[in-house]
C-alpha cells in the first residue's frame, strides 16, 4: 500500500534538552522525520524545548513550538494545531512517555489524534519488564531467570534452583539503593537481608546474573505488511554489566557464527512481532553466554534509539527516515535505498568495513562522582570511526575522543601499576578500559587472564595483543620502510603514535613527510549499504589504508563547483555539543544553496551533520590534524577546494586552524593569526588596551609566588584558570591566599608554556554574552544576552535572557561599541562571541572567541536571523550589506535593536548531577561555578520574562512548583532579598521552611518559619522532601563559605529526589517571578513562525 | 611468521597483491564475491561454489574458527578463497580449529590482504570472470599467470553436476515419524536442505545426478527434489528431461537454485548468465502472490528468463513467475498453477543466511499432502 491519504497533518515530538542518555541522536532522527513528512506534502507541527537542534529551525516544520515537552503543553499545541496524527517514536523516551501520558489523559481521543508508528499497547508490552519477559518466553526465547522474594527462605530457594552470582534489587528503593551482586553464599545472606530491610515493602528481586556475558544488539525495522529487516548487529566489547551507551561497541558483530547470528535474528523478529511494533524501528538487546552459547533477551526499545542512530550512520541505512515513511503507510519495498538509488529499502545492509563507537565521559567535571561503569549510563557523547579492520577503526575512534589519551601509548602508563593491579582494574568497567587491556597484555598477561578479568571476548583481546607485537616491530625495525609503515597505519596508528615509538622521527610532522615520501596514504572508501554489490550514488566516505597495490580510492572527481570543507565538532562533551553541529549544518545548507559543493568532516554519529543528506559529501573521520589533512588532500586531488571552515565546530577545528594554514590549506574567514590573538592572553590584553576597552586586571604566573604577587596587586577575589582550556575546565574563584596556594598545588601541569591566568574576579557583576557577525569592516550584533546568574557561574551553566531585561540603552550601546572595536581589532570574518561583565556602570571584556558559540542557535531562533548561515557566507566573501540585500539579514537594525514587541527568550542550562553518585552512594552537590557542567539547554519564549522563564523551568524540571513547601537556605548576603522572596512565596500559598540561620533572620522580620536542621544527612532530607511535600529548594548557603567545598545534603537530596532546586539568589528571584506569572495567567503556546512574523 | 607473497590474477589482466592464505600454490576458477557477513564455513563447504574463487567482502574472516557442526557437505568445495584479514586466533565456544587449518588440511589455496572491495567493484563492473590465485613458489611473471588463467575453463557451458554429486544413493532418515519419501537429486545438495526436509517427517533418498525416472519411481517417492549445485544449467539436459517426466506424472516437485533453473528449462524457459550473480544473505525476494518480502540467502550466477509476476503457458499447464528479486527483478521462483511443482532460485534452507523462506519446505509437504491450494 502506498502512502496513507487520510493523514495530512502530523505532530512530531522531539526529545528536549541534551541529557546523558538522550542526546542529539534524536535531533538527527527528528530532523529526518520532518524532512520526509514535508517532502510527502504533509503538514508538520513540532514540539521541542531544545533550541540548539536543527529540527527546531523554522524551515524544518510548518509550525515549530519551542515549548516544554510536557503533556500539558503538548495538549495546548494539539488544541492549537489539530493534527491528524502524533509521531512520537523518533523523540526518545521523552516523546514516548509524553505520548503515553496524552493517551492516558484522553487528550488524543478528545482531539481525534491517531498515534502512528507504535500503539500504546505495544509500547507497554515493550517497556513493562514482566510482560516483556512473558512475551519472550511465549515465542520460545529465554530471559534471565528471576523471582520476587519476600523472605530469606524464598531467596535461598531461588538460589538453590539457579546458581550464584545473582543480582539483588530491593523493590522501591531510591537510586538503586541496596542493589548489588552476590557472588558467595555469605554475600547473598548479607545483601539479601539488607535489601529486604531497605525495601519499604520488604521485597527483593533476585535475578540470575548475566554479568560478563557477551552483549549484542539488533536494530530491526518492520512495515505494516509484516516485512522485517535487521539493519545492523552491534557487538559490545564491554560485556554485560556496562551500559551499552558506555561500552565500546563494534558493528557488525565480530564473534558470532552464522548459526548463532540467525538464531538471534529469528528471536529478534519473533519478539518484535509479539510485542506488536507495527511499523518503524526497534532495538533489541541480547546476552550470550561465552562458554555455552546460551542466549537470553535483555530488553527492547519500541522506538528509534541512540543505537539506531549509530546503526544508521554505521550502515548508511537511514532508520529514522524510513521509520517516518513506514508510519505514513509505505512498505519497505516501496521505499528506495537512497544510497544505491535503485534497490529498495527492504534488504539488510551488509558491511565491508568495521565500525567502532567509543563513549566520551566527563568525570573530570564531577570529581566526587563514582567513575566506575555500571548499567546506568554516564557518558556524555561518543565518536564513531570506520576502517577496513577492527584495529583501524578502533585506533581512529580512540583518537577521535580528543582526550589526553589519543590512542595507545600516547599517554604515560599510570605510575606503580603491576600486572596484578592492572588485572584487578580490569574487573570493573571504566573509561579507557581498552588501554588497560593493552597495558595488561604488555605487562605479560595472557589473553585468558585478561578475558577472565574483564569478560572481553578473546578475539578482541588477541587483536589488541597484535598491536603490542606491531609496536615492538615498529620500535625495533632498523628502518621504517613502506611495508611496515603501511601495516602500522592499517592497524589504526596515527602519525603521532608512530612518532612516539620512533624517537628519531621526533614528531608526527616527520612521520607524515616520511609517509608521503614513501607513498603511504589512505584510500577513501564508500559507505554503500551493500559491500560494493551496487554502485553508490551517495559520496559517504571513510579512510582506510590498504596493503594491496591495486587498492582504489573512491572519491569521485568534481571540478564544476568549488568545494568548501566544513570541520565538525567531534564527540559531544560538556562545553561542546549540539550547538556547534547546528552551526556546521547551517553552513552546509547555506553554501550548497549558493553553488558550493559542501564537504563535511565529523566523527559524531549522533548528529545531523553526519547524515549523508546534509552535505554534498560526508567523511566520517577523526578531527585530528593528520586525518583532516588527508581529507583535504583527497578533495584537492578530485577538484578545487575553496577552503576549510574551522570556526563553526567549536574549539576542536579552531585548534587546527594554525597548522592547517601552515600546511598551505586555505582557512576561510577569520585568519588563524586573529584566532591566536584572542587566545593568547598577553596579546589579547594589548588588543584591548589599544582599543581602549576595559578588562579586569590580570596576570599570568607559573608559581605560587608569582600568582600571589599578582593577586596581592589586583586584589581578591581572583579567578584562576589554566591557559588554553575548554568549558572553564579547572577554573575557580579564589577568595584568599590560602586557597590560592591550594589551587596552585593542585594544578599539576603548570609549566612555562602552560601558565596559570589570574584575573580580578568581578564579584556580583552582571554578565553579558554577545554573538556578532563581522565582515572585516561592518559589525552585526546578533544578540545581546543578559545572564540571570552573576559572573562566576560559567556562561554555559547560567540562564540568559534576550533581549536583556535590565540593561539600559547606554549599556547596550557600550556593548556595541566594544564589540565593534574588538571585531575590527581582531580582524574577524565571520562569527565572534564576547563575554562582558557590567559592574558599577563599566562594561568589562572578559573574553572573546572568534568562532561560533553555544548561543548561536538560541539567538538565531529568538531573533529569526540565521547567524551561522550568514557567517558562512561572510567567510566566502559576502559582506553584511550583501546579506542584508539578499534578505539573509534584516534590511535594517540588528539583534541589539529588537522592536519593543519582540518576545522574550530565556535559555536555561540542563545539569546532569542526578546521573552521578559518589562511590559511597551519596548524591553530588549541584553547585554552579566557573567550570561548566551542563549537558544541554532549553528555551522558553513568551511575551513576558516571567512566562518565558517559567517555561524554561518547566522544560527543565517537567513542572513548575505551584504549591507545597519550599525550603530556603540563604547566604548572609542574600538574606535581604530572601525576606522578599519568602513573603512572595508565602503569598503564593507555599509553606515556607528554612535552614536555621535563614529562619532566624526571617523570624526577626516577622515571618513564622519552620526550621530545617542543618547536617541532617541526605537520607533525612530526602524523607522530609516526601513527607513535607517539598516542591522547591532554594539553597545559596554556600555563599557564606565560598572556600568550603563540602556539599550541602539538602541540595544533594533535592537532586536525588528530582525536586527543582536553585543555588543562586538571582535564579531564585527569577523562579519566584515565573511562579507568580504562571499562577496569574496560564502560559500560552505559540509557534516560532508566528513569533517571527509578528515582529 | 611472515606469509609468502600471493597474487589474485584476473583474465582481463588485473592483479591484486596479497599474502598466501591456507595452502600455498595455485588455483583457477571463476572469481565471484559473496557479501554475507557471517557463515564462511557454510559457504566454503557449499558444493555450489565448486570451481569458484570466492571473494569475501566481509573484512574479517575466520573469527569464529571452524567447528564440527556447520559444514554443508563433506568437504570444502571452493577453488580458492580471497579475504582481506584472516583471524589470528579464533574465538567461539564451538570452534575446533582455525579456519586456516581447515583450508590447509583440504589443500585450498587462498589469498589474504588484498583489497577485496576494489576487487568486488571490478567484478561488479566487468562481470564474474576467470581468475587464479598464485602464492609462494607458484607466483610467476604477470603474463604467465594471466595466460594460465585464460587457459582455464569458463563457467558458461560448464557441466559440473557430475563432479559434485554423490557416487551412490544414500538415505537421510526422517526425524520423528516418517510421513513422506522424497527422491532428492544431488546436484550439489547441502546438509541443511536434507535437514529441513527430515525435520518435517520426510525421508530423503539422495540420488546421484544421473538418476533416472525408474530409479525415482522405484523408491516409491511422494515427491522429487532438485537440489542446488554448480555449473551452467544450460548443460543439465538429463536433469531437465527427468524433471519433465516427473511433471508429466504429476509427482510433487520442488527445486532450489540449480533446481529452479532445471524446472525453468522443463517449463520451456531459457537460462542466462548474470553479469556477476547474486551471492549473499541479505537479498530481498518478493512473493508475487502476497507482495511480501523475504530476506534470502542466494548463490547463483545463472537465472531463468522471465518477468516479475509473469504468467505463461507450458507443456504442463500454466505457470507463474512466483518470486522475483526486489533489487533487480531477476526471476527467483516459479510455480506451476495446475500441477504440484514449484522452485525457488534462493535458499530457503539458508545456512548461511536468514530463515525467512523456511516455510517453503512446509509448502512442499502440503503439495505432497495433495493440497494444490497451499
Amino acid at each position: 500500500m502506498p502512502k496513507r491519504t487520510d493523514v495530512k497533518h502530523i505532530l512530531v515530538i522531539g526529545s528536549g534538552p541534551i541529557v546523558i542518555g538522550q542526546a542529539c541522536e534524536f535531533d538527527y532522527s527528528g530532523t529526518q522525520a520532518c524532512r520526509v513528512l514535508r517532502a510527502e506534502g504533509i503538514r508538520v507541527s513540532l514540539v521541542n524545548s531544545n533550541p540548539a537542534t536543527i529540527m527546531t529551525d523554522p524551515e524544518f516544520a510548518d509550525a515549530t513550538y519551542i515549548e516544554p515537552i510536557t503533556p500539558e503543553f503538548v495538549e495546548k499545541v494539539i488544541e492549537a494545531e489539530r493534527p491528524d496524527a502524533l509521531l512520537a517514536t523518533l523523540g526518545g523516551q521523552t516523546a514516548l512517555n509524553t505520548a503515553v501520558a496524552l493517551h492516558e489523559r484522553g487528550v488524543l481521543s478528545k482531539y481525534g489524534v491517531e498515534l502512528i508508528g507504535a500503539d500504546i499497547e505495544a509500547i507497554r508490552r515493550g517497556e513493562d519488564r514482566q510482560r516483556f519477559k512473558d512475551i519472550v518466553r511465549a515465542v520460545g526465547g529465554e530471559v534471565p531467570e528471576s523471582a520476587v522474594c519476600r523472605s530469606m527462605d524464598e531467596v535461598r530457594t531461588f538460589v538453590s534452583e539457579h546458581a550464584l552470582p545473582v543480582v539483588i534489587r530491593p523493590s522501591f528503593t531510591m537510586g538503586g539503593l541496596g542493589s548489588g551482586m552476590a557472588h558467595t553464599a555469605e554475600e547473598l545472606e548479607r545483601m539479601a537481608a539488607l535489601g529486604l530491610s531497605e525495601s519499604p515493602v520488604h521485597e527483593v528481586l533476585i535475578e540470575e546474573s548475566v554479568l560478563g556475558w557477551k552483549e549484542y544488539e539488533l536494530e530491526l525495522m518492520r512495515d505494516h505488511q509484516d516485512n522485517v529487516v535487521v539493519v545492523c548487529s552491534i557487538e559490545n566489547i564491554d560485556p554485560m554489566g556496562v551500559h551499552t551507551g558506555d561500552s565500546v561497541t563494534v558493528a557488525p558483530a565480530m564473534t558470532l557464527t552464522d548459526r548463532e547470528y540467525q538464531r538471534m535474528r529469528d528471536m529478534g523478529i519473533a519478539v518484535l512481532r509479539a510485542v506488536g511494533v507495527d511499523t518503524g524501528g526497534c532495538n533489541i538487546q541480547f546476552a550470550v553466554h561465552p562458554e555455552t552459547g546460551r542466549m537470553v533477551v535483555i530488553e527492547m526499545n519500541p522506538r528509534v534509539s541512540r543505537s539506531s542512530a549509530l546503526a544508521s550512520k554505521a550502515t548508511g541505512f537511514p532508520i529514522a527516515k524510513i521509520a517516518a515513511k513506514l508510519a505514513i503507510g509505505y512498505r519497505l519495498d516501496e521505499i528506495r535505498n537512497d544510497i544505491t538509488g535503485e534497490t529498495p529499502a527492504s534488504f539488510e545492509p551488509t558491511l565491508d568495513y568495521v565500525v567502532v563507537k567509543v563513549p566520551r565521559f566527563a568525570f573530570e567535571k564531577f570529581p566526587t562522582a563514582d567513575a566506575g561503569l555500571t548499567t546506568t549510563m554516564k557518558s556524555v557523547g561518543e565518536a564513531m570511526a570506520m576502517g577496513r579492520s577492527f584495529l583501524e577503526a578502533l585506533g581512529k575512534a580512540l583518537r577521535s575522543m580528543e582526550t589526553p589519551g589519543a590512542g595507545m601509548w600516547t599517554g604515560p602508563d599510570p605510575e606503580g601499576t603491576t600486572l596484578a593491579s592492572t588485572l584487578q582494574a580490569l574487573r570493573t568497567g571504566h573509561d579507557g578500559r581498552l588501554y588497560t587491556v593493552e597495558r595488561a597484555l604488555r605487562q605479560g598477561a595472557t589473553v585468558r587472564q585478561v578475558h577472565e578479568a574483564s569478560g572481553i571476548d578473546p578475539w578482541f583481546l588477541d587483536q589488541i595483543g597484535s598491536l603490542i607485537e606491531l609496536r615492538a616491530e615498529v620500535i625495533h625495525a632498523p628502518v621504517l620502510d613502506a611495508a611496515l609503515l603501511r601495516r602500522a597505519k592499517g592497524a589504526g596508528l596515527s602519525d603521532r603514535q608512530i612518532a612516539l615509538l620512533r624517537p628519531e622521527l621526533a614528531d608526527e610532522d616527520r612521520v607524515r613527510s616520511l609517509r608521503h615520501r614513501l607513498g603511504v596514504r589512505p584510500t577513501f572508501k564508500t559507505v554503500d549499504t551493500c559491500a560494493a554489490e551496487f554502485p553508490a550514488r551517495t559520496p559517504y566516505h571513510y579512510s582506510a589504508y590498504e596493503f594491496d597495490p591495486a587498492a582504489e580510492s573512491e572519491v569521485a572527481a568534481q571540478r564544476q563547483r568549488p568545494k568548501v570543507i566544513i570541520l565538525g565538532s567531534g564527540p559531544n562533551r560538556i562545553g561542546q555539543g549540539i550547538e556547534f553541529d547546528y552551526s556546521c549544518v547551517h553552513a552546509a545548507m547555506a553554501l550548497h544553496e549558493v553553488g558550493y559543493e559542501t564537504v563535511m568532516v565529523n566523527c559524531n554519529p549522533e548528529t545531523v551533520s553526519t547524515d549523508y543528506d546534509t552535505s554534498d559529501r560526508l567523511y566520517i573521520e577523526p578531527l585530528t590534524f593528520e586525518d583532516v589533512l588527508e581529507v583535504v588532500h583527497a578533495e584537492q586531488v578530485s577538484g578545487t577546494v575553496a577552503g576549510v571552515i574551522v570556526q563553526l565546530g567549536g574549539q576542536t577545528p579552531l585548534g587546527l586552524a594554525r597548522r592547517l594554514a601552515d600546511a598551505g590549506v586555505p582557512v576561510l574567514g577569520t585568519p588563524p593569526t586573529a584566532i591566536d590573538l584572542a587566545e593568547d592572553r598577553g596579546a589579547f590584553g594589548e588588543v584591548l588596551a589599544t582599543a581602549g576597552l576595559p578588562a579586569p586586571p590580570y596576570g599570568t604566573a607559573t608559581s605560587f609566588a608569582g600568582a600571589k604577587r599578582i593577586a596581592d596587586d589586583i586584589g581578591y577575589p581572583v579567578l584562576v584558570r589554566p591557559s588554553y582550556v575548554l568549558g572553564g575546565r579547572g577554573m575557580e574563584v579564589v577568595h584568599d591566599e590560602a586557597s590560592l596556594e591550594s589551587y596552585i598545588n593542585r594544578a599539576t601541569d603548570i609549566a612555562p608554556e602552560h601558565p596559570v591566568l589570574v584575573d580580578r574576579f568581578l564579584d556580583n557583576a552582571i554578565e553579558i554574552d554577545v554573538d556578532a557577525l563581522c565582515d572585516g569592516r561592518e559589525v552585526y550584533l546578533g544578540g545581546v544576552m543578559e545572564h540571570i546568574e552573576r559572573a562566576g557561574v560559567h556562561s554555559g551553566d547560567s540562564a540568559c535572557v534576550l533581549p536583556p531585561p535590565t540593561l539600559g540603552r547606554q549599556e547596550v550601546e557600550a556593548v556595541r561599541r566594544s564589540t565593534e572595536a574588538l571585531a575590527r581589532a581582531l580582524g574577524v570574518h565571520g562569527l565572534l562571541n564576547i563575554q562582558y561583565a557590567l559592574k558599577d556602570g563599566v562594561v568589562y571584556v572578559l573574553e572573546a572567541n572568534p568562532r561560533a558559540s553555544r548561543t548561536v542557535p538560541f539567538v538565531s531562533k529568538a531573533t529569526a536571523v540565521p547567524l551561522a548561515k550568514a557567517a558562512s557566507r561572510i567567510m566566502l566573501g559576502a559582506t553584511l550589506a550583501d546579506l542584508r540585500d539578499e534578505g539573509v539579514l534584516p534590511a535594517t537594525g540588528d539583534g541589539a535593536t529588537l522592536p519593543a514587541r519582540s518576545p522574550v527568550a530565556v535559555k536555561e542550562a540542563v545539569l546532569p548531577f542526578h546521573r552521578f553518585r559518589t562511590p559511597e552512594g551519596r548524591g553530588i552537590d549541584p553547585l554552579l561555578g566557573p567550570e561548566m557542567k551542563s549537558t544541554g539547554e532549553v528555551m522558553g519564549i513568551d511575551i513576558t520574562l516571567g512566562h518565558a522563564y517559567a517555561k524554561s523551568q518547566i522544560a527543565v524540571h517537567g513542572a513548575l512548583p505551584m504549591k507545597g513547601s519550599v525550603v530556603l537556605a540563604l547566604a548572609d548576603r542574600d538574606e535581604s532579598l530572601g525576606i522578599l522572596l519568602a513573603e512572595r512565596l508565602a503569598g503564593l500559598g507555599f509553606h515556607v521552611l528554612a535552614a536555621q540561620g535563614t529562619a532566624a533572620f526571617l523570624r526577626r522580620n516577622g515571618m513564622d518559619i519552620t526550621v530545617v536542621q542543618d547536617g541532617d544527612g541526605e537520607g533525612q532530607h530526602a524523607r522530609r522532601i516526601q513527607e513535607d511535600d517539598i516542591t522547591l529548594v532554594i539553597d545559596t548557603s554556600h555563599g557564606n563559605h565560598p572556600e568550603r567545598a563540602e556539599g550541602s545534603e539538602l541540595r544533594t537530596a533535592a537532586v536525588s529526589r528530582g525536586v527543582p532546586y536553585v543555588t543562586t539568589i538571582q535564579g531564585a528571584v527569577a523562579v519566584v517571578r515565573g511562579i507568580e506569572e504562571a499562577s496569574a495567567t496560564e502560559p500560552e503556546v505559540r509557534a516560532l513562525q508566528d513569533w517571527h512574523h509578528s515582529h | 611468521m611472515a606469509r609468502a607473497a600471493a597474487a589474485l590474477v584476473l583474465e582481463d589482466g588485473r592483479v591484486f597483491g596479497g599474502e598466501a592464505f591456507g595452502r600455498e600454490g595455485s588455483c583457477l576458477g571463476e572469481v565471484v564475491f559473496t557479501t554475507g557477513m557471517t557463515g564462511y564455513q557454510e559457504t566454503l563447504t557449499d558444493p555450489s561454489y565448486h570451481r569458484q574463487i570466492v571473494v569475501a567482502t566481509a573484512p574479517h574472516i575466520g573469527n569464529t574458527g571452524w567447528n564440527d557442526e556447520d559444514n554443508e557437505s563433506q568437504r570444502i568445495w571452493v577453488a580458492g578463497y580471497a579475504v582481506r584479514e584472516p583471524a589470528r586466533a579464533p574465538s567461539n565456544w564451538r570452534s575446533r580449529r582455525p579456519l586456516e587449518d581447515a583450508l590447509d588440511r583440504e589443500g585450498v589455496v587462498g589469498i589474504a590482504g588484498i583489497d577485496t572491495r576494489s576487487l568486488t567493484r571490478h567484478v561488479r563492473q566487468f562481470g564474474a570472470m576467470r581468475g587464479g590465485v598464485f602464492s609462494g613458489a607458484a607466483l610467476a611473471p604477470h603474463t604467465e599467470m594471466v595466460a594460465r588463467v585464460r587457459a582455464g575453463r569458463a563457467m558458461a557451458g560448464a557441466d559440473l553436476s557430475g563432479e559434485v554429486t554423490t557416487g551412490a544413493p544414500y538415505v537421510v532418515p526422517a526425524q520423528g515419524g516418517k510421513r513422506f519419501t522424497v527422491a532428492a537429486l544431488d546436484l550439489g545438495i547441502k546438509t541443511s536442505t536434507s535437514r529441513m526436509m527430515t525435520a518435517r517427517g520426510i525421508e530423503v533418498q539422495v540420488l546421484p545426478a544421473a538418476a533416472t525416472l525408474e530409479e525415482v519411481l522405484a523408491l516409491g517417492a511422494d515427491g522429487v527434489f532438485l537440489s542446488n549445485g554448480p555449473g551452467d544449467p544450460a548443460t543439465a539436459d538429463a536433469q531437465v528431461a527427468l524433471a519433465e517426466q516427473v511433471l508429466d506424472r504429476g509427482l510433487p516437485l520442488f527445486g532450489i537454485c540449480f533446481g529452479n533453473q532445471i524446472l525453468g528449462r522443463a517449463l520451456g524457459r531459457r537460462t542466462y548468465k548474470l553479469r556477476y550473480g547474486h551471492r549473499g544473505i541479505n537479498i530481498p525476494v518478493i512473493d508475487a502472490a502476497t507482495g511480501r518480502v523475504s530476506i534470502t540467502a542466494q548463490n547463483h550466477g545463472f537465472a531463468v528468463e522471465g518477468e516479475p509476476g509473469e504468467e505463461f503457458a507450458t507443456a504442463f499447464g500454466r505457470a507463474k513467475v512466483s518470486h522475483h528479486c526486489a533489487n533487480d527483478g531477476v526471476v527467483e521462483g516459479l510455480r506451476l498453477l495446475e500441477r504440484p511443482a514449484f522452485s525457488v532460485q534462493y535458499h530457503p534452507e539458508a545456512a548461511a543466511g536468514p530463515h525467512d523462506a523456511a516455510p517453503l519446505f512446509d509448502l512442499f509437504v502440503q503439495l505432497m499432502e495433495g493440497d494444490m491450494n497451499a
